[in-house]
């Protein structure tokens, strides 16, 4: 990597930066102060990266915050010593404090649609931060911008600037952000779970980006995440936190490798792949089958393009794709929320009505959905017997001691003990929450259930007990589910089917063991190519690999001729692939694969 | 009770000498006959007499006694208000919850029928429709309520629509429940801080309007008391350095500030804690 640009070079490399000594944080809940950052200790120096890693509530962002000298709302530092580069920040003025911020301390959180003002263009929000700090002029800052967009291998870095936010993409925009905390040219920089929000394929962009501006610039880096695989690519050292506690500290190597403390084997355990095995069903009856789908949204272009997907008793189709390929729009159409354009939709062989109003109560009863955020799926203001109450009487029409008697029965079975009856959401962990979420949907006693990134807002450990208790829940009560999801770790651990959209059409489908197994589709080799491995290194040797040249992240474009995937596509056949539909192959039982190549080829 | 009390002494000071006073004025309402030393029209002696222990703030411009006059224009000029704000308040929201549930054509029409609405003056529409049908009390009631019932309409459709696009009403919708149930139970009691806040603002507003009206001898009329003509009644007092026409205002003015400190703490405590049950 580059050293020229270095410019630290003459300052001692391995003093430290940032030492952290016996910090403790309290944080006002409805009880009082409470301590939520229980003595921690770090140590950092330039050209360094520290990984925080624990589930929420573990104070990782808290942390991140007071390493800056800040304590977030609502929190106060009580004790410890927090020095940066010889300045003591805990001494430090408000306003000193809010000097380095700008210029030698910066943070990227995790959301960089929210952080930007959607009314101004990208660079003149760039220029904002040198200008106020009085660091440079605007056509200084501007020219700076445009270096660092060119760095960060931002397309078009000229003119990017210009755009607003809302016309480029997540991942362009995250990296937009990182370029932000770079234009003051920072010693250190916090990232507060920069990727969280982002695709795998948008992922390793970033990815990339932060671990080679820490690299060649020689700064430190905190980065905060709760996926081990992520920040394994980029720390050196690693801090595993739990309730505001240092688990355990060490290498990222021995961490990985030979993890001393029972809950680092936990978080290490999730993230490990466990294989779902499909049983054999004797003579499998269609439950669901969609055929020759078409939909859009208003007046504007088919979003979903000819989808066909048939769906069998007691088994679990997982919908894979980038974001915006049409996996949400698939399960509107499934629910009659979005009447398709062509197509039909049958329940076992009843033919459903396009729209949810012409559905009758029996068919609308067989489909329960549940979603991606807890949050907004329940009402603040209904209690837990109220959510798992309303389907039991609507439905079924139980009343009284028997309803009560049910809703105990269901909080059982999704592992809520009957205490939890009377709660309002806010009183509920996220994972509490997409549990009730999961018993009002069994309340209806619905034959299949349609599942969008239920897994994808929560923890990895919480994410892999709201899975387990999927699948016991399928077990038990033979239940079908149409999965939804990008992640690839989660659907191979679920899913019996999978089927790979990709900008509103089906690339591939089949037996999940078709389709995770080579001859592979290009668009689900980037996919499963993309998904970090729980091992350092893995990030490098991914980027030398053809489909990362290719193109690994590029906006979903929706088109109306050819193969939607050939712009990233590495295995494409220039004038064929852009102009010619591929055509439909079924190679092996139940598996169909769309392009222009044969399996046998692909294999090769 | 105990739970009154205990919000009571939880609110900061403004808003508890709001409560005190709109508590004051509602026991005054309520129990005027008890209160008022004489009747509401009942002629006494000679026009503005001077304030004495007889008619503790004197007579006005009829000869009636100001401080009974007074007590009752309390009861006729807060209960025109309350009962207007009422109306406004379930016609307004009703219709603004029915737009952001039902969204397209429907939200459509009713949102540009309240734009023609908002886009007249009150005052000139108000006048306008009066002086037309005439100043009974149901066309009274029925403009300045329709005048109020489009600004309740744009805040409750402005909430609604927040909520209407929550997964909780998907989920509600997907399960097939009609719209009414998802009015009242899965919008309505997410909206309803906003929408007690506005009732208090909007209840000023009333108040103001009417008395405005009334001032300009449109509102409630003679020999009904209410503090706004009472004001006109008696405002040649002011030339002669006698500041009883200004009691009626005074009295204005402190339930709107009364009123305002209240909403004030509501909107405060609406605007992100959680309520206390
Ligand atoms: N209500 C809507 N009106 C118009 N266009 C929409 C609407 N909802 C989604 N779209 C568009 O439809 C396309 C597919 O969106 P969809 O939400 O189905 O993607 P997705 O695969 O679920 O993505 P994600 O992983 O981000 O949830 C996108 O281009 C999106 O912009
Ligand atoms: S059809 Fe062409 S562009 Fe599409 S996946 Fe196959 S090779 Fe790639
Ligand atoms: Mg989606």
């Amino acid at each position: 990597m580059l050293v020229d640009s270095n410019k630290n070079s003459n300052k001692e490399i391995s003093a430290t930066l940032l030492e952290v000594k016996g910090l403790r944080i309290e944080g006002l809940s409805e009880k009082g102060w409470q301590e939520i950052v229980c003595g921690v200790d770090l140590k950092l120096k330039r050209g360094e990266i520290l990984g925080l890693i624990g589930e929420s509530g573990a104070g990782k962002s808290t942390i991140g915050l007071a390493a800056m000298g800040f304590a977030r709302d609502g929190c106060r530092i009580t004790a410890g010593e927090i020095i940066f580069d010889g300045i003591d920040l805990r001494s430090a003025t408000e306003n000193e404090k809010r000097k380095l911020r700008g210029t030698r301390i910066s943070y990227v959180a995790q959301s960089a649609a929210a952080a930007f003002n959607p009314a101004h263009r990208l660079l003149d929000q760039f220029a904002e931060g040198p200008i106020d700090h009085g660091v440079m002029s605007r056509s200084e800052a501007k020219e700076k911008g445009r270096a660092l967009y060119r760095s960060l291998d931002l397309p078009d870095p000229d003119n990017i600037g210009e755009r607003w936010p809302h016309q480029v993409s997540g991942g362009q925009l995250q990296r937009m952000m990182v370029a932000m905390a770079m234009s003051c040219g920072p010693d250190l920089i916090v990232f507060d779970e920069p990727t969280t929000a982002l695709d795998v394929t948008t992922q390793i962009e970033v990815l990339k980006t932060i671990k080679e501006i820490v690299v060649d610039r020689n700064v430190a880096a905190i980065y905060i995440t709760h996926d081990l695989a992520v920040v394994a690519q980029l720390a050196d050292h690693l801090m595993v936190l739990r309730y505001g506690n240092l688990i355990e500290v060490n290498s990222t190597g021995q961490i990985l490798e030979a993890p001393k403390q029972e809950y680092t084997r936990a978080l290490l355990d999730a993230r490990t792949r466990h294989e779902k095995t499909t049983a054999e069903i004797p003579n499998p009856e269609i439950l669901l089958s969609i055929d020759k789908i078409t939909a859009g949204y208003g007046n504007g272009p088919d979003i979903l393009q000819e989808v066909s997907v048939s769906v069998e008793r007691g088994r679990t189709v997982a919908v894979v794709g980038e974001s915006g390929s049409g996996k949400s729009t698939l399960a509107r159409v499934i629910t009659g929320l979005l009447p398709p354009r062509s197509g039909e939709i049958r329940f076992q062989t009843d033919l459903l009505p396009a729209a949810l109003a012409q559905r009758t109560k029996q068919q609308l009863q067989k489909t329960q959905m549940i979603y991606q955020l807890p949050d907004v799926a329940l009402n603040p203001r209904q209690h837990v017997r109220d959510v798992i109450g309303r389907p039991l009487s609507f439905y079924l029409g139980l009343r009284g001691k028997e309803k009560e008697r049910r809703i105990i029965e269901l909080l059982e079975q999704i592992e809520l003990s009957e205490k939890y009856i009377d709660r309002l959401p806010d009183e509920l962990s996220g994972g509490e929450k997409q549990r009730v979420c999961i018993a009002r949907a069994l309340a209806a006693e619905p034959e299949l259930i349609v599942c969008d990134e239920v897994t994808s807002a929560l923890d990895t450990i919480v994410a892999k007990a709201i899975l387990d208790l999927l699948q016991k829940l399928q077990h038990e009560l033979q239940l079908t589910y149409l999965f939804i999801s990008h992640d690839l770790d989660t659907v191979a651990s679920i899913a019996d089917r999978v089927v790979v959209l990709y900008a509103g059409r089906v690339a591939e489908q089949g037996p999940k063991s078709a389709v995770f197994q080579p001859p592979f589709h290009p668009y689900t080799r980037l996919l499963l190519s993309s998904v970090p491995e729980m091992k350092q290194g893995w990030l490098e040797k991914t980027l030398a690999t053809r489909e990362a040249k290719a193109g690994i992240a590029r906006e979903v474009k929706i088109t109306e001729r050819g193969c939607p995937f050939a712009e990233r596509c590495p295995e494409a056949i220039p004038e064929i692939c852009s102009n010619e539909r591929p055509p439909i192959q079924t190679p092996a039982s139940g598996h169909i694969f769309a392009c222009q190549h044969s399996p046998e080829v692909l294999s090769k | 009770m105990s739970n009154i009390l205990k919000i009571f002494s939880s609110a900061p000071w403004s808003a508890k000498f709001g409560m005190v006073v709109i508590l004051f004025y509602a026991i005054i309402s309520i129990f005027a006959p008890f209160i008022a030393p004489y009747g509401e029209t009942e002629l006494l002696g000679r026009a503005y007499e001077l304030w004495s222990d007889k008619y503790l703030l004197g007579t006005d411009n009829l000869g009636r006694d100001m401080l009974s006059r007074l007590i009752y224009g309390a009861r006729n000029t807060i209960g025109l208000a309350l009962s207007i704000t009422l109306i406004a308040f379930v016609l307004g929201s009703l219709t603004g919850m029915i737009a952001a549930a039902l969204g397209g054509w429907v939200d459509q029409i009713l949102s540009r029928i309240v734009d023609v609405l908002m886009s007249i003056p009150s005052l000139i529409f108000a006048l306008l429709i009066l002086s037309i049908f005439g100043t009974a009390m149901p066309y009274l009631i029925g403009t300045i309520a329709i005048l109020d019932a489009t600004r309740v309409f744009r805040l409750a459709r402005a909430t609604a629509m927040n909520v209407a696009v929550m997964d909780y009403v998907e989920v509600a919708r997907l399960r097939g429940e009609k719209l009414g149930w998802i009015i009242r139970k899965e919008i309505l009691p997410n909206i309803t801080a906003p929408l007690l806040a506005e009732f208090g603002l909007r209840f000023c507003f009333v108040f103001l309007f009417i008395s405005a009206l009334s001032f300009l001898g449109l509102g409630i009329q003679p020999p009904t008391a209410d503090w706004g003509s009472m004001v006109r009644d008696n405002a040649t007092l002011i030339a002669f350095d006698d500041i009883t026409p200004l009691l009626p205002a005074g009295a204005i003015a402190l339930l709107t500030v009364a009123m305002n400190f209240v909403v004030d703490w509501m909107l405060h405590k609406s605007s992100g804690l959680k309520d206390v049950s």
